[in-house]
C-alpha cells in the first residue's frame, strides 16, 4: 500500500516536471501560425523561420557569442578563484568563498539594476563585453563549486611527489594539478555556458537591441506575437541542454573512473 | 671519519604555539640507512618533511652535502621521496610516472627510456610499463613509486612509512627488497616508521623519537639490548621493567633491591650508583623456567596465563616482586594456569635503563 502510493507520488512529480515540456515541444513542429492545439499538420516551417528570419538568426548568433565569451571568462576566473581558495592561505578565505557563491542567491533583478547603473558609467552598457561580464558574474559560482570539488579530490602528496622529483611549482600545476582537476573545470564550463544560454533578467538590463540573445528574443516574442517559433526555439534549447548534460555525465563518469583507479 | 652527509643542527619546528621538534641534532653518513622510529605525533615525519623541503625549520640549520638547505624549495633538492600513499600520478602510465623526474631534468628521450626500463626491471615491473597505476596492486604501486624515486639517482632517498599500507607478507618482502637495493646501490636512506620490527630488521641505525626529541640513536642491537630510557625499552619490543634501588655495586655484579624484598643480580657497568633508583629491563625471551647455576636470578611464582603462538609460548608468571612476561620455547609449553614454576635468568639478561 505504502509502496504503491510512493510510486504514484513519484510519477506525479515526474509529470509535474515534464508536462510543460511535453506540451510545448510538439508545437515547434506545427504548420499553423498559432501557438496552440490542436496542431493542424506537421511542418518544419518554424525551424526554417528560426534560421532565416533576421531577428531569430541574430539572436542565435548572439547567444553563441555571449555564451562562448562567458564560458571562457567564467571558467578561467572561476578556476583561478578555486585555486586561490584551495589552501585557506588567504585571510578571510571563508568569507571570500561565500562571496563567490553570492550571485547564485542574490535576486537577478537586484544584480541587473546595479549592473546597468554601473555599466552605463563604465561605458560598457549595451555592448557585447557588458553582457558577457554580466553573465560571467552569474556563471562563476558554478565554476568555483565544480573546480573546488575536483581540487578537493586531489591527494596533496601527489603534488608533493612531483615537486620532490624536480618539478617547479608551475610545472606541478600544468602537469599534475590541472590534468587531475580537468573534469571539474569542464563541467564548470558546461554549467557556465548553460547559465549564459538561458539568462534573461540580467540581459534585459544590460543588453541593447544588438545583443538580443535567444532567451531574450523568446521572452519578447511571447509578449508580442506568440509565434510557434518560440516552441521551435525551445526545442533547440532542450536538445542543446540534453547534449550538454550528457557531456557532463560522460566527463563525470570518466573522472570517477580515474579517481577509483587513483 | 668524514663529515656526516646530512646534518641537523639545533633544529626546532613549531606550528603556531605547538612545538613539534625541539633542539634536534642528528647526523647521517653517506650510504647509511637510518630509521626514524616513534609513535605518531613524535615528530619523525616532520623531520623527513624538513629534509624534503616541504616544511622549513623554525630555527636551526639543515645541511646536506655541505650545503645549507633550510630554505631550498623541494624541486631543487634532488631527493627521492616515497610516500605511504604511493602518490603516483593517476593520469600517467607506469612508464610516464617513472620518466617524470628524468623529463624534469631534461634528459634525452632515448637515454630516458633506457633508464626507465632499467629502473622498472630493478623492481621487477618491466612488463607493466603501459599500465595505469590503478591497474596495479598496492605492492606493485609502491614498487613503481620506488623506481620513480630511484631512477634519477638522487643523493638521498626519503621514505615516509612506505610499507604501512601493505599486508604483512608483502611488507616483509618489500623490506628485504629495499634493504637489498640499499646495499647494491649504496643509497643514503632516511626511513620513517612506527613499526619497531621494521626498523630493527632494515636499519644501520635507528633514531627513536618521542615528543619531538631523540630518545636514543644507535645500531638496532644497541637499541634493543641496551635501551637508554624507559620509553625506548618499552617502545622497542616487549619487555619486563622491574623497579628497584641499587644496592651493592661490586666488581662485576651489582644487586638491586626490589620493593617486595626480592633481589636482582645484574652486571656492573659504569654509572651505577649505590642507593639510586633503577629500572631494569629484562626481555621476555631471555627468561627460562629450568633453573641452572649460571642464572643467578630466580623468581618463583604462579602461572597466570599461557598463550600458544606457534614458535613460542607466551607465559604470564605472577611472582611477589613482579608480574613477568616470558616467551618460552614451546617444548616447555606443558605448563598450565596455576602451575608453580620459577622465572630464571642470567645477570647478562638484565639491563639497567638510564
Amino acid at each position: 500500500m505504502f509502496k504503491a502510493s510512493r510510486i504514484i507520488f513519484g510519477l506525479l512529480v515526474v509529470v509535474f516536471l515534464m508536462a510543460p515540456l511535453l506540451v510545448i515541444l510538439p508545437l515547434g513542429f506545427t504548420d499553423s501560425i498559432f501557438l496552440n492545439y490542436p496542431m493542424p499538420g506537421f511542418s518544419l516551417r518554424w525551424f526554417r523561420e528560426l534560421f532565416t528570419a533576421d531577428s531569430w538568426r541574430r539572436a542565435i548568433i548572439n547567444s553563441l557569442i555571449v555564451g562562448t565569451g562567458t564560458t571562457i571568462l567564467a571558467t578561467v576566473l572561476g578556476t583561478l578563484a578555486a585555486l586561490g581558495l584551495r589552501d585557506r592561505l588567504l585571510p578571510f578565505s571563508g568569507f571570500f568563498k561565500t562571496a563567490f557563491l553570492l550571485p547564485m542567491v542574490v535576486p537577478a533583478v537586484v544584480l541587473g539594476v546595479g549592473m546597468q547603473l554601473l555599466f552605463v558609467r563604465l561605458g560598457v552598457a549595451y555592448t557585447y563585453p557588458g553582457v558577457i561580464i554580466a553573465h560571467t558574474v552569474l556563471a562563476i559560482p558554478f565554476v568555483v563549486v565544480n573546480v573546488s570539488a575536483a581540487l578537493d579530490g586531489i591527494d596533496r602528496r601527489v603534488e608533493r611527489a612531483a615537486a620532490s622529483l624536480g618539478a617547479p611549482p608551475a610545472t606541478v600545476f600544468w602537469k599534475v594539478t590541472l590534468p587531475l582537476a580537468i573534469p571539474g573545470v569542464l563541467s564548470g564550463a558546461v554549467f557556465a555556458f548553460a547559465t549564459s544560454l538561458d539568462e534573461v533578467v540580467l540581459t534585459l538590463f544590460v543588453a541593447g537591441p544588438n545583443q538580443r540573445t535567444l532567451a531574450r528574443q523568446m521572452f519578447s516574442t511571447i509578449r508580442e506575437n506568440i509565434s510557434p517559433a518560440i516552441a521551435s526555439a525551445a526545442f533547440l534549447f532542450i536538445v542543446g541542454t540534453i547534449i550538454l548534460a550528457l557531456f557532463t555525465l560522460y566527463v563525470r563518469a570518466k573522472a570517477q573512473k580515474s579517481a577509483r583507479r587513483g | 671519519m668524514s663529515d656526516p652527509y646530512i646534518l641537523f643542527q639545533n633544529v626546532s619546528k613549531s606550528f603556531g604555539p605547538l612545538t613539534v621538534i625541539k633542539d634536534l641534532d642528528l647526523a647521517i653518513d653517506k650510504g647509511e640507512f637510518v630509521s626514524l622510529l616513534g609513535p605518531s605525533g613524535s615528530g619523525k615525519t616532520t623531520i623527513l618533511m624538513m629534509l624534503a623541503g616541504f616544511e622549513n625549520p623554525t630555527s636551526g640549520a639543515v645541511i646536506v652535502g655541505g650545503q645549507h638547505v633550510e630554505r631550498l624549495p623541494p624541486h631543487k633538492r634532488n631527493m627521492g621521496v616515497v610516500f605511504q600513499s604511493y602518490a603516483l600520478f593517476p593520469h600517467m602510465t607506469v612508464a610516464e610516472n617513472v620518466a617524470f623526474p628524468l623529463n624534469m631534468r631534461g634528459i634525452a628521450k632515448a637515454d630516458s627510456a633506457a633508464r626507465v626500463q632499467r629502473a622498472l626491471d630493478m623492481v621487477q615491473l618491466g612488463a607493466y610499463k603501459e599500465r595505469k597505476p590503478s591497474q596495479l596492486s598496492g605492492g606493485q604501486q609502491q614498487r613503481v613509486a620506488l623506481a620513480r624515486a630511484l631512477v634519477f639517482e638522487p643523493a638521498v632517498v626519503l621514505m615516509d612509512e612506505p610499507l604501512g599500507a601493505l599486508d604483512k607478507q608483502l611488507r616483509e618482502q618489500m623490506q628485504l627488497d629495499i634493504r637489498e637495493l640499499h646495499k647494491r646501490l649504496g643509497l643514503t636512506i632516511v626511513f620513517v616508521t612506527h613499526d619497531q620490527s621494521e626498523a630493527l630488521t632494515m636499519s644501520d641505525r635507528i633514531a627513536v623519537f618521542n615528543h619531538g626529541k631523540i630518545e636514543q640513536i644507535g645500531r638496532p642491537s644497541e637499541i634493543y639490548e641496551r635501551p637508554g630510557t624507559r620509553f625506548v625499552a618499552e617502545f622497542i619490543g616487549e619487555t619486563n621493567l622491574v623497579e628497584g634501588v641499587i644496592g651493592t655495586v661490586a666488581k662485576d655484579r651489582t644487586t638491586i633491591a626490589l620493593k617486595h624484598g626480592g633481589k636482582l643480580v645484574v652486571e656492573t657497568r659504569p654509572g651505577l650508583v649505590e642507593g639510586a633508583p633503577a629500572s631494569v629491563s629484562i626481555r621476555p625471551e631471555r627468561i627460562h623456567f629450568d633453573h641452572t647455576a649460571e642464572r643467578e636470578n630466580d623468581f618463583p611464582g604462579t602461572v597466570l596465563d599461557r598463550v600458544y603462538h606457534g614458535d613460542h609460548v607466551r607465559v604470564v608468571l605472577d611472582t611477589p616482586d613482579h608480574r613477568f612476561i616470558i616467551k618460552s620455547d614451546h617444548r616447555m609449553g606443558v605448563l598450565d594456569e596455576g602451575d608453580k614454576v620459577s622465572a630464571s635468568f642470567t645477570p647478562n639478561a638484565c639491563w639497567v635503563v638510564g
